[in-house]
């Protein structure tokens, strides 16, 4: 029994449905299974479309699952009611992508931030002000923006308000849905930085969603790289960077620009054959209302071979870590 | 984005209505309309109900700018009180089909399922009544009096409201800030109110303002069939009754309410419209600098 334990974990929409048509169905998470350790990282990694802002609004409790389990510190959420309920939503929280659209326009700093501490009665009335100068402290503002409203600040400082509200209940598991990918690159190390910070502060456990290998390399304990709906490959971070295995974290990284520290080159410098396979990444992600037969990711692959479009490859455990590929 | 996003919103929509005259002209005839209504008594020179037999369907004058009816009261006066009961109508007709609309359209926007079902074919029922009509039949079974008219409209009008607040609500309630309310635990009424309904109220407000010139139309036909605010008290639509009856020797009498009518019908208009155009997002880029 574990701290967040997802098994099985399916997500389908339904697609609208044309007249006499069989109805379809947009496989957004198609069986997803991982778990969280307390205090630790875990990285989901995918591109757009891959299902991991789904699997963000499913362990929230935002979506009901289609199937599958999740349960958090031993508990299945879909079960929580009432006081349980109440726990569960001042242990976990999330901080948004687009830090323009997760902030209400007609509330000021302070309404925002001192709301969850009004929620879950965590300060008594009189010390909310201080409360929220604290929270926004340790997040890098200072107390003069309070009375101010969201269309007054930057992209950055909207995020910072927004893992303000996050950390108001002090929370045991975040979930981060790509918190960086809507800011400018300067400011992506500073927000990161500051969730670095918490986390080894605080103990506080982070789902760090991201399309960004380089961004997780220094962050996250654990990566899982999802495609169409499935976890391909999950592994240790540094086996994962030291070695990666599917053809599509592959992908992914010689897609990942790298960064020239001092005359030292980060960022991903594994094998060359990967380097060649740049231009495989321009084609599109196919669509996860036809997902194709065989292995997903088979249209792209450049190494796919035989069985790849018939057979679907399971997650199996090779060298300690899983990975869903015929090629192992 | 950043430097377009750092002027208020109310700032941006004062500017656009300003830019726009027909509608800052239909706003300042509102302003207008307004004073005249909650200052009857200065505006009007005579008691509007004043019978003077001796001064019978006089012509505009001096002593009666806008002439006088077959009783010999002033006209202009009888206009002067009668706006307040155009106003009064408007206003609390619109107020019912407002609050009305706001409720079943945010139940069935924020909940969805079989609340929105039955609401939305419920609307879809009482769009399908052509309405002026049920509101004859119901005034003749009921009868004629200022309240049931102002309360009978209000219930008849609520539809569009209720569509417009449904679907500001099913885009609103998608939004990350109200996800992470969700997700902090705040309670559904709470994020109805705090986080979707003060959001959504921009588009309501253009429609209430619409809303206001249909019930003065609605109204003052009412009164004009004699079905509406009844005699002595004055209302536009029973000054126009006594007008058609005197058409051939008093224009005055049709003339006057008829315009009255006209102007404030198109003033809420163009201010509805102008105001709609002002908050739209979409429009903001055009015509500014």
């Amino acid at each position: 029994m574990g701290f967040l334990d997802i098994v099985d974990l399916k997500k389908h929409f339904p697609v609208k449905r044309k007249l006499f048509a069989e109805q379809e169905l947009l496989r957004a998470v198609d069986g997803v299974t991982f778990s969280v350790n307390e205090g630790s990282v875990f990285a989901l990694v995918g591109e757009s479309g891959s299902g991991k802002s789904t699997v963000a609004r499913l362990i929230l409790r935002l979506l009901p699952p289609t199937s599958g389990n999740i349960s958090f510190q031993g508990r299945e959420i879909q079960e929580l009611r009432k006081d349980s309920l109440k726990a569960f939503r001042k242990s976990v929280q999330i901080i948004f992508q687009d830090p323009f659209a997760s902030l209400n326009p007609r509330m000021t700093v302070l309404d925002t931030v001192s709301e969850p501490l009004k929620v879950h009665h965590i300060v008594k009335r009189s010390e909310i002000r201080d409360k929220v100068t604290d929270l926004l402290k340790s997040v890098g503002l200072d107390d003069d923006v309070l009375t101010r409203y969201p269309h007054e600040f930057s992209g950055g400082q909207r995020q910072r308000i927004c893992i303000a509200r996050a950390l108001a209940v002090s929370p045991k598991l975040i979930v981060a849905d790509e918190p960086l990918s809507a800011l400018d690159v300067s400011i992506q190390a500073q927000i990161l930085n500051i969730l670095q910070q918490l986390q080894k502060q605080s103990n506080i456990s982070f789902l760090f969603i991201s399309h960004d290998l380089r961004v997780v390399q220094y962050f996250s304990d654990e990566i899982a790289v999802m495609y169409l709906g499935k976890i391909v490959e999950h592994a240790k971070t540094e086996e994962l960077f030291r070695k990666p295995m599917h053809p599509y974290t592959n992908l992914l990284l010689s897609s990942a620009p790298k960064l020239r520290v001092r005359g030292e080159e980060y960022g991903f410098s594994g094998s060359s054959e990967a380097e060649q396979m740049t231009h495989r990444l321009d084609a599109d992600v196919p669509s996860p209302i036809a997902i194709p037969s065989g292995c997903p990711f088979h249209p792209r692959c450049p190494k796919k071979f035989e069985p790849c479009d018939k057979v679907i490859p399971g997650l199996r455990e090779i060298s300690g870590r899983l990975i869903s590929c015929h090629l192992y | 984005m950043n430097g377009g996003m750092k002027k208020s919103p109310l700032k941006i929509y004062w500017k656009r209505l300003r830019q726009n005259k027909l509608a800052f002209t239909g706003g300042v005839m509102v302003l207008v309309l307004f004073l005249v209504a909650a200052f009857a008594s200065i505006f009007s020179p005579y008691d509007p109900n004043e019978i003077d037999r001796h001064n019978i369907l006089n012509p505009p004058s001096l002593t009666h700018p806008l002439g006088t009816d077959e009783l010999g009261r002033d006209i202009m006066s009888r206009m002067v009180w009668g706006s307040r009961i155009s106003l009064a109508v408007g206003f609390v007709a619109v107020g019912i089909a407002t609050l009305i609309g706001i409720l079943l359209g945010s139940l069935a926007g924020y909940y969805g399922g079989w609340a929105e079902r039955i609401i939305m074919r419920f609307i879809d029922i009482m769009l399908s009544i052509p309405t002026f009509f049920l509101i004859l039949a119901v005034i003749a079974f009921i009868g004629p009096s200022i309240w049931n008219i102002m309360v009978i409209i209000g219930l008849t009008s609520w539809m569009g409201v209720a569509r417009l607040v449904r679907a500001e609500f099913l885009t609103l309630k998608e939004r990350e800030y109200v996800l992470a309310a969700r997700a902090l635990g705040v309670s559904d009424l709470m994020i109805i109110l705090k986080h979707i309904m003060v959001n959504s109220l921009a588009p309501v407000f253009v429609s209430a303002i619409l809303g206001v010139a249909s019930a003065i139309l609605v109204e003052s036909a009412l009164s004009f069939l004699g079905l509406g605010v009844q005699p002595p008290t004055p209302s536009w639509g029973n000054i126009l009754t006594s007008g058609k009856d005197n058409i051939e020797i008093a224009w005055w009498l049709s003339v006057f309410p008829g315009l009255a009518i006209l102007i404030t019908v198109m003033s809420y208009n163009l201010f509805g419209e102008g105001l709609r155009d002002a908050i739209d997002p979409r429009l903001w880029g055009t015509g500014e600098s």
